[in-house]
């Protein structure tokens, strides 16, 4: 059997970030992706990313995946392979996965899952017409082909994700209608609001979308009131002519390959569902299984990647890489991860991490 | 923060307005306006800045600009990843001022055309001529985009249709 010393499970920004940090450390790495090519959610990101200089802010996602490839391409101690799904991790760390169309099997010394996250669905009547599309699916069309996915487009969720994607579809020649929140307030950053408002799209909080409207595609929308217990008001329906509703209501990690480890799993809603307990150096309970990104905690890229670093040295200084620099470094980066928690927006962040530790 | 801003995306005038440098410092010459109201984990604009004119105390706090050292120059116009500066110059004379915006949209507008200025909530507030169009490899498709309009727009103006 093959063996490695770390395998990262999940080849976007977490997992690129841990695989480089291990690697140069001088350990030997796998790193697995069941798409085509490594990057994940980066691939799409045309935004520039906020944080701080170290963390690459300022620069645009689709440029931050490029020179993450480029080093893992450059570095002869990482093993890159794509279009692997895995299929099961075993108690002694062998992992399963599927290589194109062959099955293989390897074993690692440490494993560092970063699989991610998945985007959630909406309950409303006709949400499973075509026109219905996550906003995952929306930027891949737009962002990775080229395509605009309609022309008149419903937004649901007015978090990050939700703001980002209208303004991407708007800078695509596309028209948003409007943008729905179910909460009272916009979830998002209010610079990001402010961006689609001055383009002309409108934001309503405290309403949802009760059904979408169409026999063999979407052909609008009615929009219903709620109120602040999150129930529709009836007789406040209205319609709206869209062709295309796109959801943005939220993550939940994938954290279905950590539960084969036996790591201790919490639900903690703050941090967006089952994840896994894990120290500071972000090892779980399972000895030798670590983890890093959304299927950790749903939080942004800048985290993604900071996480990703600490996973892979920590991986790397427990094969037995631990020289002062490196866990310097590793300091460092718990450090500047503490740093970017530490505002208000981090608050969210830090109750679930609390929470988790309270439950211990 | 004001709740208006939470659930509508626009900054009111009262917010704007306490980020205007003096009287003093507006009849000067071009400053720049942060319109960054919630604290968030970035700080582009700072280390952009070549005349250390902006601070920030912390990673997670809001910037302050010191009006002695800013020159206007609108560098951190195309490095703020949220949009959020903007370069205002009151002292163009005949009832005019320069707003310079970051523009990320296509087409770009061309120096001399006179296009629609928006308001922070898109609908059109009059008409502004375009003055002065950045856009080289070093904005990175983040326009940097002069537009004159009506003295009375400052609050106002924000963006533009071409």
């Amino acid at each position: 059997m093959k063996f490695t010393d770390v395998v990262v499970i999940g080849g976007g920004p977490a997992g690129m970030s841990a695989a480089l940090a291990a690697a140069e450390t001088g350990v030997r790495v796998t790193i697995m992706d069941r798409w085509s090519e490594l990057g994940g959610q980066l691939i799409k990101q045309t935004h520039r990313f906020f944080g701080s200089e170290r963390e690459r802010a300022g620069t645009r996602g689709i440029e931050i995946v490029d020179i993450l490839r480029k080093q893992i391409m450059e570095n002869p101690r990482i093993e890159v392979k794509v279009n692997t799904d895995v299929l099961g991790i075993y108690s002694d760390r062998v992992i399963s996965y599927e290589e194109g169309d062959r099955y293989g099997h390897m074993t690692a010394e440490k494993i560092i899952i970063s699989t991610g996250a998945a985007e959630k669905m909406l309950q409303f009547e006709n949400n499973d017409l075509p026109g219905v599309y996550g906003a995952g699916a929306v930027q891949t069309l737009m962002n990775v082909y080229g395509i605009q996915p309609g022309q008149k487009v419903l937004m649901i969720g007015a978090g990050n994700i939700g703001l980002i994607v209208t303004y991407q579809l708007l800078q695509a020649g596309v028209n948003v209608v409007a943008i729905v929140e179910a909460a009272p307030r916009i979830g998002g950053y209010k610079v990001h609001a402010s961006k689609v408002r001055r383009m002309g799209v409108p934001i309503y909080t405290k309403t949802t979308v009760k059904a979408a409207l169409g026999d063999t595609h979407v052909t609008g929308a009615v929009l219903c009131d709620m109120d602040d217990r999150f129930q529709l008001v009836p007789g406040t329906e209205r319609e709206v002519e869209v062709d295309t509703i796109c959801l943005s209501v939220g993550l939940a990690p994938l954290s279905e390959l950590i539960s084969h480890t036996g790591a201790k799993m919490h639900y903690i809603p703050q941090l967006g569902g089952f994840v896994p307990e894990r120290n500071e150096n972000l090892e779980t309970t399972a000895p030798g299984v670590y983890v890093a990104g959304d299927v950790s905690c749903i939080e942004e890229a800048t985290a993604a990647m900071i996480e990703g670093s600490i996973a892979g040295l920590s991986a790397a200084i427990a094969t037995g890489m631990n020289r002062p620099d490196v866990l310097k470094k590793r300091d460092e980066w718990i450090e500047q991860l503490n740093i970017l928690r530490s505002g208000k927006t981090g608050q969210k962040i830090r109750d679930g991490l609390a929470l988790m530790a309270k439950e211990g | 923060m004001s709740g208006t801003l939470d659930s509508t995306g626009i900054a009111s005038r009262e917010m704007f307005e306490k980020l205007l440098p003096s009287a003093q410092r507006r009849a000067k010459g071009p400053y720049v306006v942060m319109e960054c109201y919630e604290e968030i984990p970035c700080n582009p604009c700072s280390t952009s800045c070549a005349f250390h004119a902006v601070k920030m105390e912390a990673l997670n706090k809001c910037p302050g600009v010191d009006y002695d050292a800013c020159t206007g120059c609108g560098s951190c116009v195309s490095r703020c990843p949220g949009l959020a500066c903007f370069v205002i110059n009151e002292t163009v004379g005949d009832g005019k001022i320069d707003i310079t915006i970051p523009y990320e949209m296509l087409p770009v507008p061309q120096k001399g055309d006179i296009v629609d200025a928006l308001g922070r909530d898109g609908f059109v507030v009059g008409k502004a001529e375009i003055v002065r169009v950045l856009s080289g490899p070093k904005m990175d498709h983040t326009n940097v985009i002069t537009m004159r309009v009506d003295a009375s727009l400052l609050y106002d103006a924000r963006s533009i249709r071409v």
